[in-house]
């Protein structure tokens, strides 16, 4: 029988995080994502599937000790939020260089700054655009309902380990602090040693028996020409996932003459935007990015050519709508609307919008 | 079906617990629910508001601009949500502590004096759900049966002893309830 729950989004993280068989979680607390290590506490995963959960000194920690886990072939994560992840950025890029998979979830709040604690899409930049310093990507997943935040811990890890590169959930508050009906998934064991050992074997840190060279898990390279090798190795990595891993959701967009792009709760929003431009009969779709990294530049593209005009709908200043304009290329007007520092726009907002700067 | 209703007051007062009942028993009836609290530094003393979506479809937004019911039961909320509810729309307060009544001609506007009632039964912690039992009754969007469901649900096993005063006192707000004249 199907297990239907009412949860919140960050409940369902640390419920999906102990289903899908995690071997540890580590973090530090901070609004609006608290209730993760809350619900871990309460759950007490260690005495059941044997799951690691440790509250660290700080988010440097934290990351640091995702780092350890990953290199031993753990299934681990961390979550945080906006400032908490940029304490966390030093950690990423290392883990990035030392190709390692890890998941990262950002349920984010308004910045720069401490900046406040209502929910934003203002680190969208910072998870699509490396996240931190050296020529990296992480994988980014962008949920829009508290089911997503349950099936996108099952999938990042699935990524995280087909690839060894850290993955990101981009979240936020709205989707973080909602509660809506959830399907969990069955309990999942951890993974055996010799499972570990199948899955990892030729590169983490297990033990090492007298048959082969030791490991060596490190993001320092000395030589120029050797670290540039391993760059040309990252690039084709992120080749691959460009390649496969694109994932996106359209919702009536085979007749639109206006389309509008939004991630995470933003697209909620405007879903009930579409409605409403609907039954006023204007034809409006919406795509809606599912990976932000990769980004669905050519699916965009293929429906920009048939549409009037595009608007993209975030909770920032304009961040994703810089790859939308790359996706058309000049092909039709796109334009950004947002509102920051953590105030969230309506779907009346949005299709205000949409009319004055789109439709016209 | 699809009811988008807010509920607003002082944290406190049982705003959230409220709105989670609602949602617990839309579950109950087998429909879609979003339940969305407002968070941070305004629910330490301050005002509290939860929006709740209950849909026989899939909700699309869980951020709602015009409410098809608003349940207000500070001066604070009334001055911030009474515009907001939908012309035709259901306006609920508690006229304890209101002093701007609300004004509104193209919105049914009921009262519920939960506040006195819930005291002269000598049990504040009723007061929310004497409220809940007025608002199905002018709006019986979930069946009683699965409201007294949702609610066990939304407890933890250590509060179901209240159940009864509980399922009591959503049946008292049901009488308790007057269409403002």
């Amino acid at each position: 029988m199907k297990e239907i729950k009412l949860m919140k989004g960050n409940e369902v993280i640390a419920e999906a995080a102990i289903r899908c068989g995690a071997d540890g979680y580590f973090g530090y607390p901070i609004t609006p994502q608290s209730e993760v290590m809350e619900t871990l506490m309460e759950r007490k995963p260690w005495e059941t599937t044997g799951m690691v959960v440790v509250q660290a000194e700080s988010e440097i920690a934290s990351i640091n000790m995702v780092y350890g886990g990953a290199a031993c072939g753990k299934r681990v994560l961390t979550s945080s939020s906006s400032p908490g992840i940029s304490l966390m950025s030093e950690g990423i890029s290392y883990i990035a260089g030392a190709e390692l998979p890890c998941v990262i979830v950002n349920v984010s709040r308004g910045g720069p700054g401490l900046g406040t604690i209502q929910p934003s899409q203002s680190d969208y930049f910072q998870a699509t655009k490396g996240g931190a310093h050296g020529d990296f990507k992480l994988i980014v997943l962008a949920p829009n309902s508290v089911q997503e935040m349950h099936d996108f811990v099952f999938e990042a890890f699935d990524l995280a380990f087909k690839y060894r590169n850290p993955v990101m959930i981009l979240s936020d508050g709205v989707i973080g602090q909602m509660m809506e009906k959830v399907v969990l998934a069955p309990q999942r064991p951890r993974r055996t040693p010799e499972e570990i050992r199948k899955e990892c074997g030729d590169w983490a840190l297990i033990g090492k028996g007298a048959d082969r060279s030791r490991h060596v898990i490190t993001s320092l390279e000395l030589d120029p020409y050797r670290q540039e090798k391993f760059n040309e190795k990252l690039i084709e990595k992120y080749k691959k996932v460009e390649a496969n891993e694109v994932r996106y959701e359209t919702i009536m967009t085979d007749d639109a003459d206006y389309l509008i792009v939004a991630f995470g709760s933003s697209a909620r929003i405007c879903m009930r935007t579409v409605e409403m431009a609907r039954t006023e009969g204007y034809k409006v779709g919406l795509l809606r990015p599912i990976t932000l990294y990769p980004f669905p530049y050519k699916q965009i593209a293929e429906i920009a050519a048939h549409t009037k005009g595009i608007l993209t709908a975030e909770l920032n200043a304009g961040q994703m709508v810089e790859d939308v304009r790359l996706a058309v290329n000049g092909a039709v007007p796109v334009a950004h609307f947002g509102r920051t520092g953590g105030a969230v726009f309506s779907p009346d907002e949005a299709y205000e919008a949409l009319k004055s700067k789109i439709i016209k | 079906m699809k009811e988008e209703l807010i509920i607003a007051g002082f944290g406190g007062q049982g705003v959230l617990s409220t709105g989670k009942i609602l949602a617990y028993s839309g579950v109950m009836q087998d429909y879609e629910v979003s339940w969305l609290p407002s968070y941070g530094p305004e629910m330490r003393g301050g005002t509290a508001n939860v929006t709740v979506v209950i849909s026989d479809k899939p909700v699309s937004s869980p951020i709602v601009h015009e409410f098809d019911t608003a349940i207000i039961l500070n001066q604070q909320s009334m001055d911030k949500f009474e515009s907001q509810v939908k012309p035709g729309g259901i306006l609920i307060y508690d006229t304890n502590g209101i002093t701007h009544h609300p004004t509104r001609t193209d919105i049914k506007i009921y009262t519920i004096d939960a506040t006195a009632e819930a005291a002269r039964r000598g049990n504040a912690r009723i007061f929310n759900t004497l409220i809940l039992g007025g608002y199905l009754k002018v709006k019986p969007v979930v069946t009683l049966e699965n409201v007294f469901a949702g609610l066990k649900k939304s407890l933890p096993e250590r509060a179901w002893k209240t159940l009864p005063e509980n399922e009591a006192a959503i049946r008292a707000g049901m009488e308790l309830i007057r269409e403002k004249n």
